[in-house]
């Protein structure tokens, strides 16, 4: 078995609250190691309080088990992962699901000029009027925006 | 116990007290947005208790449930600020924006610690304050001139200087805007925090071991 085999298989593996985007898509694998049969994947959480993890860190034992390998999936909690390491498809997969990707990160700390910018277009209809109407929503990763255009909301992935 | 598992307990005991006391909130408060905004707010302060009690276990030879939930309210060194249980919108809104700041110094504290594994943990954990901050600082600049907000922020601020360092106080006075004053430190426990204790670690000692 090589890392890339795995990774392939990784791939497939969706978010367990946004299923349009994979974990490798959401950039949330660190690493993944073969050494024989054994693999140990690194896993990154979004939020800390994400309660998606521990479903995450079983899906992805599960599949290095259909692999026949033996798991040993690793979280790690660093200042490593930001909303920059979503893939381009993965923001592609993002938007056409309805969910805004998250900006990039500015060179310096989020600001709130950042925030009211009108750099989140609607999934929907493409606008570029939206306005944010909370930063927090469903699940800490994302906040709620409203499309001043098309006068629907819709979700933003936050820029951590 | 060695000086850095008691600062993790320290920070960790704050971040779950204080998502506690958040989801106070959940269902009540009093528009939609709010019980969004404190509800999520719960969950990441919770999820940054979990991460600094799990680094902690390891200094302890422990795990994070054990830590969160089996000790005794008095051996908990949460600083008094997160224990009160608020009942009133000005007060709760004061709280958060003080908390916040005083948070927010110390987190920017840590980042630059000699503690490689600290430090990299409170950059992960400043990503999701981030936000907090700005919700936190949006009610404030809306609730300044307001008597009630006010008078709650001055209350509680002898409270907020205890949550951080005597060395870090001046810099969060100059953030805040107030004068340093004698601060409410850490020690002492209200009856408060017996009561949220109680509430807190009730499915822990009825079904010990259990897993959700």
């Amino acid at each position: 078995m090589t890392a890339e085999q795995v990774w392939d298989a990784l791939a497939g593996i969706p978010d367990p609250e946004i299923p349009v985007v994979s974990l490798v898509d959401l950039g949330v694998i660190r690493d993944v190691a073969v050494d024989g049969d054994r693999v140990r994947v690194e896993l990154t959480p979004t939020f800390l309080g994400c309660p998606a993890l521990e479903a995450m860190r079983r899906d992805l034992a599960e599949k290095v088990e259909e692999l026949g390998g033996e798991a040993d999936v690793r979280v790690v909690v660093d200042d490593a992962w930001s909303t920059d390491r979503i893939s381009p498809e993965g923001r592609e997969k993002l938007r056409a699901a309805g969910f805004a990707p998250p900006a990039p990160r500015a060179a310096g700390a989020t600001t709130l000029v950042q925030l009211q910018s009108k750099a989140f277009r609607c999934p929907y209809c493409g606008s570029t009027e939206t306005r944010l109407e909370n930063i927090f929503g469903p699940t800490p990763c994302r906040s709620i925006r409203w499309c001043e255009s098309c006068r629907q909301p819709f979700e933003q992935f936050k820029t951590i | 116990m060695n000086e850095r598992a008691a600062r993790l307990l320290e920070l960790a005991d704050d971040e779950l007290v204080v998502g506690w006391r958040d989801s106070e909130w959940t269902g009540v408060a009093p528009t939609l947005e709010e019980d969004v905004a404190f509800s999520s707010i719960a969950q990441n302060e919770i999820g940054h208790a979990r991460a600094l009690y799990e680094v902690a276990a390891v200094e302890l030879g422990s795990d994070a449930d054990a830590l969160a939930f089996d000790r005794s309210p008095d051996e908990y060194r949460c600083a008094p600020l997160v224990e009160l249980h608020l009942l009133d919108w000005a007060h709760t809104i004061a709280r958060r924006y003080l908390y916040e700041e005083a948070d927010g110094v110390r987190i920017e504290a840590l980042k630059s610690s000699d503690d490689a594994e600290l430090a990299g943990l409170a950059a992960k954990i400043d990503r999701e304050e981030v936000y907090h901050r700005l919700h936190a600082e949006l009610w404030a600049a809306r609730l300044r001139e307001e008597p009630r907000f006010r008078a709650a922020v001055e209350e509680l601020w002898p409270h907020a200087l205890g949550v951080v360092e005597p060395a870090l106080r001046p810099e969060l006075a100059r953030r805040v805007g107030l004068a340093e004053v004698a601060a409410e430190e850490r020690g002492a426990h209200r009856p408060e925090l017996a009561e949220l204790w109680e509430e807190m670690t009730e499915v822990r000692r009825s079904v010990p071991g259990a897993q959700w």
